[in-house]
């Protein structure tokens, strides 16, 4: 792993916000490396900054320092070769657009010609379980149903990086054991590279082949953590496993020791 | 059957008080014998009489329906593309804001001897007269839907590089859309009431016209009936756009009704 190349770098990336109220230290200095094909977790307490990291890494929001590389190219505006599911799912759905016009949208701005588009749709509909509500609007389906169009919107795009923001923190458990396992296929599938973002420790270590721990805010990187669970997951094989109550265990027991760090160095 | 009887319902409902208030006018006047309020029947006698006269209609009533017909679709375009513009140019918008509610804040028809001595007695005046009052809250509120877009579909648009004509088609104008279509009902009641108006100074013929002649020649039957037509056109008007809006909102619609359960 050490000789590749990675395929996404974030290197001492800061990020102060300038609020009305005085400025806002959302990032203070995040380093790491995504290798190509790689499943990521970032997992952070809420508030931490993993939202405005994720838009920095897309090219959303400009950094105060440092910088994000993707493809050996500084990211400086949104990349042609990167999807986004945001963690607001519900409202990144265009209303007034059906399942499929949704999901078709950013192809047809990349060109991708008419013919071409329905079956890429298609399938990427097909393979969140939504082929049957092609012609539904978004505010039709249930937030689950809603979230898997928001992926499979990003997963007809194409894209090398799908990046992810929290995208299971409002539907219900077992939902989002569904959803957790359909982000595993898709990654699978696809061989896309994949960074999502969770607050939730157990589904950092269930999902990701690594998992980089953030410390509470002024925000580092705690840990960097390889996740030696077997790549085949299931819902409750994977969960019973020794080895990921270890895994589980020692994730909660950083983010801990990074809340504790910060106390004693407010005090 | 109980779809029947709901159309019958509603149908009541919306003739109702109009066929009560017709009752109460006919009532009121069957005694009394002042000129200056007719009889209902006097006044439809004179409604067919004037307003359907192919005379009159092709020299007043299309006219002036072409006129308005005309100076409202010019506000709307205008108001639209101006107010895109605008709102999606943060230093435009703060440069023109205080400006254009100064411009807003004018009564029109103050405008209307300026707009005579521009432009002439002809018809480029009476349709910028219509333009000059309508364009506006068409123009403000597609400025603040613009501006408003929802930052979260913002960012979607911006990171599936969803830009130029096709971002404006099916993002910025779909999310301004329920403020456009309030600015443009707006819009076609004012435009209706400047064309009255742009009618009533200098003029030789059109709806407006008429009705002040008929006024001056007191023949009192054919001005209420002139007040009438007005009013059948604001409703026709009404009807057409509540068609439109329903179609060009259902999203609108129909997401708000799932959200109030
Ligand atoms: N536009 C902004 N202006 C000022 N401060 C901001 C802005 N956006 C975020 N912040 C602040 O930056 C910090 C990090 O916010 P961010 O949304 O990135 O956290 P998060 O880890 O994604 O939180 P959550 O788990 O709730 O999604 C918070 O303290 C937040 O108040
Ligand atoms: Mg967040």
């Amino acid at each position: 792993m050490a000789d590749r190349t990675p395929l996404l770098s974030v290197t001492e990336l800061s990020k102060t916000y300038l609020s009305a109220t005085g400025p806002v230290e959302a990032i203070r200095s995040i380093s790491f490396d995504v290798y190509p094909g790689e499943l990521v977790c970032i997992v952070g307490p809420s508030g931490c900054g993993k939202t405005t990291l994720l838009k920095c890494v897309s090219g959303l929001l400009p950094p105060t320092s440092g910088t994000v590389t993707l493809d050996g190219a500084e990211v400086t505006r949104p990349p042609a070769t990167m999807a986004v599911v945001f963690q607001e799912y519900g409202q990144s759905l265009y209303p007034w657009l059906t399942v499929r016009d949704n999901v078709a949208l950013p192809l047809r701005a990349r060109g991708v010609p008419r013919a071409e588009r329905a079956a890429v749709v298609e399938r990427a509909l097909e393979e969140v379980g939504l082929s049957h509500v092609l012609r539904t609007y978004p505010w039709q389906l249930s937030g689950g149903m809603q979230q898997r169009v928001a992926i499979a919107r990003a997963v007809a795009y194409q894209p090398e990086v799908l990046v992810m923001d929290e995208p299971f923190a409002a539907v219900d458990a077992q939902t989002r054991a569904d959803l957790e396992d359909l982000v595993r296929r898709v990654w699978k599938d696809l061989g896309v590279t994949v960074l999502f973002v969770t607050h939730d420790i157990d589904e950092s270590v269930y999902l990701g082949e690594r998992v980089v721990v953030l410390s509470a805010s002024p925000t580092v990187v705690q840990e960097d953590l390889a996740v030696d669970l077997p790549a085949e997951r299931d819902q409750l094989g994977t969960r019973a496993l020794p080895r990921f109550t270890e895994l589980r265990t020692h994730v909660y027991g950083q983010i801990q020791r990074a809340k504790r760090g910060e106390q004693v160095g407010a005090a | 059957m109980t779809a029947v009887r709901r159309t019958l319902a509603s149908a009541g409902f919306t003739l109702g008080l109009p066929l009560l208030l017709l009752l109460g006018w006919a009532v009121a006047t069957r005694s009394t014998t002042t000129i200056y309020f007719p009889t209902p029947a006097r006044v439809g006698e004179a409604f067919v009489a004037t307003w359907l006269d192919p005379e009159i209609l092709g020299r007043d009533v299309l006219p002036s329906l072409g006129r308005f017909a005309i100076g409202v679709a010019l506000s709307i375009v205008i108001g639209i593309a101006a107010g895109t513009v605008i709102g999606s140019t943060p230093w435009l918008r703060a440069l023109l804001e205080p400006m254009l509610e100064f411009f807003r804040a004018i009564p029109p028809v103050v405008l209307v001897p300026v707009l005579m001595l521009v432009l002439g007695l002809g018809d480029t005046m009476r349709l910028a007269v219509i333009v000059s009052g309508s364009v506006w809250p068409v123009l403000l509120n597609t400025v603040e839907g613009v501006r408003a877009r929802d930052p979260v579909l913002v960012d979607t648009s911006r990171s599936y590089r969803v830009r130029g004509a096709l971002a404006l088609r099916y993002f910025v104008l779909p999310a301004a859309s329920p403020q456009i279509m309030a600015g443009i009902r707006l819009c076609l009641s004012i435009g209706l009431i400047l064309m009255v108006i742009s009618e009533m100074f200098a003029a030789s013929s059109g709806l407006g016209y008429q009705i002040v002649f008929f006024q001056r020649q007191y023949m009192i039957a054919e001005m209420w009936s002139g007040i009438v037509l007005l009013g059948l056109v604001g409703v026709v008007v009404a009807a057409v756009f509540h068609v439109v809006e329903r179609r060009v909102l259902h999203w609108y619609h129909g997401s708000r009704e799932v959200s109030r359960g």
